[in-house]
């Protein structure tokens, strides 16, 4: 219980923007000074989060094509899924991945 | 959702993962599918290990399923990891490295493992088998090294490693025990013919020999003859048969005999929720060492375990086809028959065909052939139909090339084989179900017919075959070799299939096209942009341009690097510039602090690394528009100086270039299209190597089309001679537009024009002048639809409020630094 507190007062949920500011298909980039996360929104609005930056040679993953739960890297082409963070065979390695919700059509990201 | 039972499968070979997609087809829900396979590599076509180690093919060819194949099914995938143990009491299975995996149903589909011959020294290094990409790996590594390699076994696999050995250039020699090479598959007139052929091909054989030892210290050095002979070698391979992989399922109290033994619906014998496929079984007393029984057995244990009613296996009569190159020899059934059979024969050992059917009561009960072996699967349909045959004795062995042979026999069988007849002896496909494929399917192409029946997908031995249907369905004009293959692996429909989809059913948008063409997911990035543009060509003015399905270049209009940052390459048309531009050009690389101004091998200038966020204000700021040196679109117009400088020029090459530059640019085409323009025949603009590349002359212009300066240097043909500068306009928006037509996605026009032929285009923009005048007049309504600039369009976007604009992944949102990591 207090170890929830005590994270709780570290990692929190930051407002970002509406779900329309983010293209469908696309993604934006959020910057906080320290480290860049890629939101993607799929096909079906779900919105995901993850470091953009692709393990291979840190492409960055918001600009690559969104195909299902899965963005393939601008540079090499890569294919990242969002939901785990892994990279599909026959590559191998991983992402961080950042819990999102959306509130009343804003979204959430937890940082 | 209800719950899944959970299937495990050990083994993640040809017949196993077989009987998985068996089971997805029968009800794709049904199972939560887990699989444990020994070798690094998904499911691969072990028959086809041998055109591997010869070279012919990747090890990429021969995947079967690919990882993404797991995954889109849902299957845990467990590769390297040898199952130690089933522990049948708790239902699990238990890995060398603990890993533990519980079943409600279980399969075993261990395969087999190469028989090693117990004789001294076969430990030693330099002794190996032929099972696996491993040891197709160490073959070739061995082959570099060394230089004589022995074969034990004169088998089916010991003759493809040894011609594999000599194609790797090692000098080899086939040792075998019986005086018979094949012998299980051959009688002796084959045999006889069959050593005589590779014997030509440069195969030492060692036939009736007796091998008793391994000779070397730690490397094999030599073989030892139960004659007391001995025979060279630094490499063994050992082809003296195969063992069904049982063990493991008998250290788990799972009957076995030769195999793992099994029902007539492949579940062992001692528990009804352990299953057995594959070359681990044994059924009535009989274990298979080919594909096409696995296959059925496959089928078989897929209706059972799905509960698809009761469908039994009944055994198996085998064909066999040698692949080994430059000989055909087939044989089915008994064909040795005994020395009281009814035998039919046909021998021509100078012209080496020789052809044998042994009857049983007026029906086929085996035959062998060697040389000419078309007929063979006609004859395993008879004999699986137990065809009274007395009426076609004396014609028989003349089978399907006596009905009218005029060169193209093959054709000829194909259209007068039954129906019924298997023509895939792997994957029991028969030639109703491939005309079927291509009449109803559509299906155009080997390829295509493979994916839809499998057939020719295994060993590869009737692709000949399913060539000749292909023929004979389409009409002897299809030319097979070159037809095309799949967008990508997303689809099954060529470029050219797709094009025509968008086109009659009248598709506008990429998710519409995927969803009405049957795609597999959501696409990705080699179809999706293909789509765009296709649609764009096909529908100029309805088409919605999709920025999802741009690669991030053409989405952001500037090109990538490899630090994240974009370059911005203005057009400076025709490579001529202004005093005004080039201070524009400094006084915006000096205020974004622009690290690197580079002349471009394009004749114009580029400012590289460039951030993301600032490039709307850095396309403001130069107010020049955007020279698209980032799209599948026109990239530069190179001139020379030409007629108003040159001592030699003839004609005014920088204006001509500013013409067409002015005329195209902002178009967008199937790959870059890159021109130039020359004033003499010096050729300063490199026109040669040019998509189009136009030539002053005195008096004209000569065209040149389809060079590439790129990876594969191609210089242009010669198209044509023009008078006019209109001439030059009119015949380069023609052949524009007959590329931006014609090409498939990301095809250069060098790539594209030797696919279409010169000739063709000559003819058609040349001297078909009706066919000209359309295609001038398609590109010049193309061209009207094309006002607008995508940078202006970016500027004039970010003066828009924020929650109206279009183009928002430019900005990034910034958010307070948080603790979190730090
Ligand atoms: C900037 C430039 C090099 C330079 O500093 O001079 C350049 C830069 C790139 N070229 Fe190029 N090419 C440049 C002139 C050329 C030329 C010369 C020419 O155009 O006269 C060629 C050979 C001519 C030809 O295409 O036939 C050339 C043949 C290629 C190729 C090989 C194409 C082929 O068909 O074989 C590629 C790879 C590709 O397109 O897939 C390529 C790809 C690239 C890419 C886009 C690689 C990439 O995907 O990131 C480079 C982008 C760098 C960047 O950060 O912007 N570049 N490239 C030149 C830009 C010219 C311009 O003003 O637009
Ligand atoms: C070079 C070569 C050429 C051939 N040519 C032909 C041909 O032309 N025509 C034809 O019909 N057949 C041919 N065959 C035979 C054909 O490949 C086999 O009949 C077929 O592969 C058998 O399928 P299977 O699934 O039973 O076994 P396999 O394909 O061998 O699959 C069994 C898999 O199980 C794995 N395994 C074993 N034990 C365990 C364990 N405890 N835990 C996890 N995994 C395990 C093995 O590593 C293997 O990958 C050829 C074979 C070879 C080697
Ligand atoms: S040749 Fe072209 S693609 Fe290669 S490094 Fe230079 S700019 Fe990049
Ligand atoms: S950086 Fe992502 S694939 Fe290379």
């Amino acid at each position: 219980m207090s170890s929830d507190v005590n994270q709780e007062a570290t990692v929190k949920w930051h407002s970002i923007c509406a779900v329309q500011e983010i293209p469908q298909l696309g993604a934006r980039t959020v910057r906080t000074g320290v480290m860049e996360v890629a939101l993607f929104r799929l096909s079906d609005d779900r919105i995901m989060a993850v470091d953009n930056q692709c393990p291979h040679q840190q492409g960055p993953l918001a600009e690559g094509i969104v195909s299902g739960a899965t963005v393939i890297c601008p540079l090499h082409a890569r294919k990242i899924n969002l939901q785990s963070g892994a990279v599909l065979p026959p590559d191998s390695g991983r992402v961080n991945t950042y819990p999102v919700k959306v509130e009343n059509g804003q979204v959430l990201l937890r940082l | 959702m209800t719950a899944q039972k959970k299937l495990v499968m050990i083994g993640n070979g040809m017949a196993g993962v077989r009987a998985i997609e068996e089971i997805l087809d029968a009800n794709p829900t049904m199972f939560d599918i887990t699989i444990f396979g020994a070798e690094k590599h998904p499911n691969y076509n072990r028959i086809l290990l041998s055109p591997v180690l010869a070279g012919e093919m990747s090890i990429a060819d021969i995947t079967l399923n690919d990882e993404h194949w797991y995954s889109d099914n849902g299957i845990t995938l467990h590769l390297d990891k040898t199952v130690e143990q089933i522990q049948r009491g708790y239902k699990k299975v238990i890995t060398e490295d603990g890993t533990q995996s519980e079943y409600d149903q279980l399969i075993i589909a261990t395969g087999s493992s190469p028989f090693m011959i117990p004789i001294p020294g076969t430990d030693k290094e330099g002794v190996i088998t032929f099972r696996n990409i491993d040891d197709c790996n160490v073959m070739v590594e061995t082959a570099k090294q060394y230089k004589r390699a022995a074969v034990i076994g004169g088998g089916l696999l010991g003759l493809e490693a040894a011609k594999g050995l000599i194609n790797l250039g090692m000098e080899v020699t086939v040792v075998h025990d019986q005086s018979t090479l094949m012998n299980m598959q051959l009688d002796e007139v084959a045999g006889e013919m069959l050593r005589i052929s590779l014997q030509a091909q440069g195969m030492d054989l060692r036939l009736a020999t007796l091998t008793t030892a391994v000779l070397g210290k730690e490397r094999v050095t030599g073989l030892l003859f139960a004659d007391g002979t001995t025979l060279d070698c630094d490499l063994l391979v050992m082809a003296a048969g195969i063992r069904p992989n049982k063990a493991l399922a008998e250290a788990s109290g799972l009957y076995c005999n030769r195999g793992i033994i099994v029902n007539d619906h492949m579940q062992t014998v001692t528990d009804p929720s352990v299953y057995a496929v594959g070359e681990c079984t044994e059924h009535r007393g009989v274990t298979y060492g080919l594909v096409a029984p696995l296959f059925e057995q496959a089928r078989i244990l897929a209706y059972q375990i799905t509960g698809q009613g009761l469908k039994s296996y009944e055994g198996s009569v085998v064909s066999t086809k040698l692949k080994v190159s430059g000989v055909d020899v087939f044989s089915a059934g008994d064909f040795k028959g005994s020395p009281e059979s009814d035998v039919i024969e046909y021998l021509d050992r100078a012209g080496g065909t020789y052809k044998k059917l042994v009857l049983e009561d007026n029906r086929i009960a085996g035959t062998v052939m060697f040389g000419d072996t078309v007929d063979g699967p006609n004859f395993v349909h008879m004999m699986q139909g137990n065809k009274d045959i007395s009426a076609q004795r004396s014609s028989l062995l003349f089978g399907g090339s006596v009905l009218g042979d005029t060169g193209h026999s093959g054709v000829d069988m194909a259209s007068a084989m039954a129906a019924d007849t298997i023509v895939c002896g792997c994957n029991g496909i028969t030639k109703q179900t491939i005309v079927d494929a291509i009449v109803k399917e559509g299906c155009m192409t080997r390829k295509e017919v493979t994916l839809y029946t499998k057939a020719a997908g295994s060993c590869g031995g009737c692709s000949g075959l399913v060539d000749q249907i292909l023929a004979s369905v389409l009409g002897a004009t299809i030319d097979v070799a070159t037809q095309d293959e799949p967008i990508c692996d997303c689809t099954d429909l060529t470029h050219e299939q797709v094009k025509l989809e968008i086109k009659n059913q009248q598709l506008t948008r990429v998710r519409r096209v995927m969803d009405e063409l049957g795609w597999k997911g959501e696409g990705c990035h080699i179809c999706r942009p293909a789509i765009n543009y296709y649609i764009g060509m096909i529908w100029p003015l309805k088409a919605e341009d999709e920025r999802s399905s741009r690669v991030v270049n053409e989405k952001l209009h500037a090109n990538i690097q490899k630090d994240g940052t974009f370059s911005v390459i203005p057009r400076i048309h025709g490579g001529e510039t202004t005093a005004d531009d080039l201070i524009r050009i400094g006084e915006v690389a000096r205020k974004y602090d622009v690290p690197t101004v580079k002349i471009t091998g394009g004749q114009r200038i580029s400012l590289f690394g460039v951030k993301k966020e600032d490039l709307v204000n850095v396309w403001r700021d130069l107010d020049m528009p955007s020279g698209f040196a980032y799209g599948k679109a026109l990239r530069t117009v190179k001139t020379c100086v030409g007629s108003k400088w040159c001592r030699f020029g003839t004609q005014d090459s920088t204006s001509m270039g500013i013409d067409l530059e002015k005329e195209f640019e902002r178009m967008w085409s199937p790959a870059k299209v890159k021109l130039a323009v020359s004033g003499c025949p010096r050729n300063c603009a490199e026109a040669s190597i040019k998509d189009l590349g136009v030539v002053g002359v005195k008096g004209g212009w000569e065209i040149y089309v389809g060079g590439n300066g790129g990876v594969k240097v191609r210089a242009g043909d010669l198209l044509c001679m023009l008078e006019t500068d209109d001439e030059v306009m009119q015949v380069t928006k023609a052949y524009l537009q007959y590329y931006r037509e014609t090409a498939r996605h990301n095809e250069r026009t060098a790539r594209w024009l030797e696919r279409i032929g010169p000739e063709t285009i000559k003819q058609d923009i040349v001297h078909d002048l009706d066919l000209r005048r359309a295609l001038v007049e398609r590109m010049d309504f193309y061209l009207t639809t094309l006002t607008t600039d995508p940078w202006r369009d970016c500027i004039a976007d970010e003066a828009r409020p924020v929650e109206m604009r279009r183009f928002k992944e430019y900005t990034p949102i910034d958010i307070p630094v948080t603790a979190a990591n730090a």
